[in-house]
């Protein structure tokens, strides 16, 4: 276990571009906190717009004709993003402790799954970079016709605050794979395994320009990115409120390519066939994992009126058992929510729940006095018009509805404007299938949940998103298309 | 022409001639343009894997039998191999067998795990790098410069390419007709029999095996009797980096034997072969009367090289020089047909001639020694009888035109003009040092002659015409055409032959075609929705 007294001493934590550690051009610094302890970390650079400027001119220049990095042998980008999987797992342990300390969730998920993932990603994509490939066409007429995939340009990366490293891998790695420079502003909660990863890529020898951090707060340094006019494109992983002023202010400025990874209201369907320890067991998991601030939280879980009672039982027996507590110990389960914001708002919904007439079965208020810990609460009997049971509440609330058959359940399912992700419990084939069908979602998991993997696209229908990360799809939201046409000689026999 | 002794092993710069690309060395030599540094070649070199590779582990011959394996510099014996036969590939197919049954844990590997262990093996390659390139030289009668550079930095590359597509070889959900949820897996094939030649007996070991386990399928591997060595030491490698047992075995032995049992075993799934047509063919038959295993094939060739008057002509007199001389011919790209336009011809004989004047035969050890053995006697008398049906058929000899040395099979850089199509040597594969240059008219004329052959594996262009590049690339039939360059060999490209040439590709997103077997699913659904 890695203790705070090993942290470096650093006065703060600088802006990277160009491969160097830059002050803010304001001169201002922000505060980065341990949700866990209420503890200031350190302070880092706070960047704005003129540091996103120039963070975009770096990127710029790196990506000009004739450049290093433009030049670079395709095998070449796949090989230092081999080597960059290399340099983060030799400091795993760094970087989940740094990743712990900002963002509260416990150490073991943070080493296990975030850092695993981080890799694997990483290496994923870096097998992809000399396969990104175009095609010869037959056209008509006498031409000789092909197409190029070219990568995109600069792209900014807005990254949220629950999976800082492992969400900004999502971006990296494919942005980079394909040739691309980019512009990152990790969440102001979270920015320092972001700003170490830097370091990292400095390590291994990527062009200088061709990653740049800067870290700092949305209104100022994320709307700086998005309405950029030299951004050729935005990834955006956060809520929907925030994406769409992303893609809105991408439509004011240049048009920049949008992609946005945005919230859900993920419905977990559990048929009275299912595994029933199964199901409890993934819809538990599936909502309270990282203290419930995923944007695949199963946070409306529909079970089928024979084995709703056991269900709800089971879960209840569940979640009382939860472990909260200090995210360095390593049998806690569940940390602190992020920020005093989000604590609010999860307190203020769970009220809701009690207002409308929910059951509540347990939980249902703060674990203590102070700090940012939230009791594991189960809520039944939840109707679709409640609150708790139409909004995003990232927190550990797990709200369990009814359903008698398929077709109603397909329809309350989709009746939400969210479309992130389904899961599915059941073994009857058809069932499975139909269901997996059915239902508006980007993923669809069946008899499992949370299920990622880099080889698998995701990405939400409707409103929980725009485009997919991961798998072979992640490309082509990071190339740009260039057909080149070649009129051949009429007279040449 | 000088015979270099061999060195006391003191290290040198040795400069390479690299033909147009430079192999990857590391992040930092990516940014800069500086000629490679390579280390001396080693000079106390120990043959400790001499046996045949089944389930991980050293097996003696059942026969009992083993095979002298040589230095074609020197004539030396270099060792003794365990000779496989029969019985022999019956044990490593049925390890493979076993290898690849459901439940294994091969077959249950993840498809991203099979890549993480092709990784590893291309890192402890990159460790023995120096071992293999030594080896490949003693062994193959290969320039140490090339061995280290070219043939290790492209084994690099494959094993590295090929290990990224691991997890990403995809099969399809298709919308077929009727309430039916269709969908394709790209399954393994299965055992594998692949079957090496002698002229660059790593990297082809390695470009057989690589899209073979990366698609998840297991191997039973006959080397070339002449270059069995770098295969059984990359044998250990495939152990320490962690491979199941099973999934690679290696026989050692001879065609006719240990190689015609693998074209006709009926528990192979599919056979692949580098070598000559005439060999191909015997395999592909055997393939049929057996089990109809799948068959991949690559060839010979007699390959043209058109050089049309507006080319850059310093370029080309060098290009097309490399394109029939590398590795001392003995290249299955080796452009044996150099076609020349009227106008520049002489120029370019006289200066060809020249070029070809230029080699330091003797041990390819040795630095500063421009040009290596062939591999074996049958090679070295096959290539004299050509040359010699090339003086009576009336091509006119420029230079060379005969053997050189007393000891080795060395032959004299060797350069004919006026060639004509009849002759001999503008039909048959020489696979020596031996240029042939022709002269050309028109257009439309020298496509029909390059196209006139049963072969079809590459061509080369020079020009700097955009539509001529174009429109001839279009016209020839051959699996590769390089346009103002000549090969230019990357593992992302697709290589293989047109008509006798070969069946298949290997390399490239096409090359992993070669090595699944497509499986349809179709689930019967009560409802289908687009």
């Amino acid at each position: 276990m890695v203790s705070t007294s090993s942290f470096p001493e650093r006065a703060s934590f600088p802006i990277f571009i160009n491969n160097e550690w830059h002050e803010s051009k304001s001169g201002k610094k922000f505060a980065t906190y341990n949700p866990s302890t209420l503890e200031k970390i350190c302070e880092v650079e706070e960047g704005d717009k003129p540091d996103v400027d120039k963070a975009v001119e770096a990127a710029q220049a790196a990506f000009q004709r004739g450049s290093p990095w433009r030049r670079l042998d395709a095998l070449s980008r796949g090989r230092l993003l081999h080597q960059l999987a290399d340099l983060v797992e030799r400091d795993r342990a760094v970087l989940a402790t740094l990743e712990t300390m900002d963002s509260g969730k416990p150490f073991l998920h943070a080493f296990f799954i975030d850092l695993e993932g981080c890799i694997k990603t990483l290496r994923y994509f870096a097998g992809w970079a000399d396969k990104i490939q175009g095609r010869t066409i037959p056209t008509d007429d006498n031409v000789v016709c092909f197409t190029r995939h070219e990568p995109v340009g600069v792209c900014g990366a807005i990254t949220p605050w629950n999976f800082p490293l492992l969400m900004l891998v999502w971006k990296l790695a494919p942005a980079l794979c394909c040739g691309n420079t980019v512009v990152v502003k990790p969440a102001e909660q979270t920015p320092l395994t972001a700003l170490y990863l830097g370091s990292l890529i400095k390590e291994v020898g990527f062009p200088p320009g061709v990653v740049n951090i800067v870290p700092g707060f949305g209104p100022t340094a994320g709307a700086a990115i998005s309405s950029h006019p030299q951004i050729s494109k935005i990834a955006f992983t956060g809520s929907t409120e925030v994406g769409k002023l992303v893609k809105e202010a991408s439509s004011q400025s240049n048009l920049k390519r949008v992609t946005l990874e945005l919230g859900g209201k993920n419905p977990c369907i559990v048929c009275a066939d299912a595994d029933l320890d199964l199901a409890v067991e993934c819809a538990h998991q599936g909502v309270f994992f990282n203290q419930g601030q995923c944007c695949t939280a199963a946070s409306r879980v529909f079970v089928e009126e024979q084995v709703y009672a056991d269900f709800v039982r089971r879960s209840v027996e569940y979640a009382k058992k939860r472990p909260v507590g200090d995210p360095f110990d390593v049998r806690t389960e569940q940390g602190p929510q992020i920020d005093q914001k989000q604590f609010n708002k999860i307190l203020d919904l769970i009220d809701s729940g009690k207002e409308e007439g929910a059951k509540l079965e347990c939980g249902g208020s703060a674990m203590e006095d102070r700090g940012l810990f939230i009791k594991p609460t189960v809520f039944s009997e939840v109707t679709d018009t409640m609150r708790i049971a139409r909004e995003e509440i990232f927190g550990p609330v797990q709200p369990i509805l009814k359903f008698k058959s398929i077709e109603e359940v397909i329809k309350r399912a989709n009746s939400l404007e969210y479309g992130l992700t389904a899961a599915v419990f059941t073994k009857n084939l058809d069932k499975a299938l139909k269901l997996a069908s059915a239902l508006e979602a980007g993923t669809v998991w069946i008899n499992c949940y949370n299920a990622l993997y880099a080889q698998a696209p995701f990405g939400g229908f409707k409103m929980s998103g725009n485009g997919r990360e991961l798998g072979e799809y992640a490309l082509t939201e990071y190339t740009e298309v260039k057909t080149v046409t070649i009129k051949l000689d009429d007279k040449n026999p | 022409m000088e015979n270099h002794k061999t060195r006391n092993g003191s290290s040198a710069k040795i400069c390479c001639v690299a033909l147009d690309t430079v192999p990857y060395q590391g992040a930092e030599s990516e940014m800069s343009s500086s000629q490679p540094d390579i280390p001396a070649p080693l000079t106390n070199l120990k043959f400790q894997y001499t046996k045949i590779f089944i389930n991980n582990e050293w097996h003696d011959s059942v026969s009992g039998k083993k095979f002298p394996v040589f230095n074609p510099a020197t004539e030396e014996k270099l060792c003794e191999v365990e000779e496989g036969d029969k019985e022999d590939v019956n044990k490593a197919v049925a390890a493979a067998r076993q290898a690849f049954q459901l439940g294994s844990p091969w077959r249950t590997m993840d498809a991203s795990e099979r890549g993480r262990l092709l990784y590893k093996l291309a890192d402890l390659v990159e460790r023995d790098r120096l071992i293999l390139a030594t080896m490949e030289s003693m062994n193959g009668g290969k320039l140490f410069s090339n061995a280290y550079l070219m043939d290790l930095g492209g084994c690099l590359k494959t094993l590295r390419y090929c290990a990224g597509w691991a997890d990403k070889i995809q099969g399809r959900t298709i919308p077929s007709d009727g309430n039916f949820f269709t969908y394709t897996r790209h399954e393994p094939v299965g055992v594998c029999g692949q079957i090496l030649p002698w002229n660059f007996p790593l990297l082809m070991f390695l470009w057989k095996i690589a899209p073979a386990l990366s698609c998840g399928n297991t191997v039973v591997v006959k080397p070339a009797e002449q270059t069995p060595l770098s295969a059984l030491h990359v044998a250990t490698l495939i152990k320490e980096a962690g491979f199941p047992p099973g999934v690679v075995n290696i026989v050692p032995g001879y065609g006719p034997t240990a190689g015609a049992a693998i074209s006709s075993h009926m528990d192979i799934d599919k056979v692949a072969f580098t070598g000559s047509t005439e060999v191909g063919k015997l395999i592909k038959e055997a393939a049929g009367k057996s089990n109809l295993k799948r068959v991949t094939l690559e060839l010979g060739g007699k390959s043209p090289f058109i050089v049309f008057a507006d080319a850059d002509l310093e370029t080309a007199l060098e290009v097309t020089h490399q394109a029939l001389f590398y590795h001392q011919g003995q290249c299955c790209v080796a452009a044996s047909r150099l076609f020349v336009e009227e106008s520049i011809y002489d120029e370019f004989v006289r200066r060809s001639v020249e070029r070809a004047k230029k080699y330091v035969l003797g041990n390819p050890l040795t630095p500063g020694v421009s040009q290596g053995p062939q591999i074996d006697k049958e090679q070295y008398e096959k290539i004299l009888d050509l040359i010699e049906s090339g003086k009576k058929e009336g091509a006119k000899l420029e230079c060379g035109g005969g053997p050189w040395g007393n000891k080795g099979y060395f032959i004299q850089p060797t350069v004919f003009s006026n060639v004509s199509d009849e002759m001999r040597i503008a039909k048959e594969e020489i696979f020596g040092p031996v240029q042939q240059i022709m002269k050309f008219k028109s257009l439309d004329d020298v496509i029909k002659r390059a196209n006139n052959t049963t072969y079809g594996l590459s061509a080369g262009i020079f020009t700097k015409d955009l539509d001529k590049a174009i429109t001839v690339s279009a016209a020839l039939q051959s699996g590769t055409v390089w346009v103002n360059c000549y090969s230019v060999v990357s593992p992302q490209c697709p290589f293989g032959g047109f008509k006798m040439s070969g069946n298949g590709r290997e390399m490239g997103e096409y090359g992993f075609h070669e090595y699944t077997e497509v499986k349809t699913v179709t689930v019967k659904i009560s409802q289908k929705n687009s």
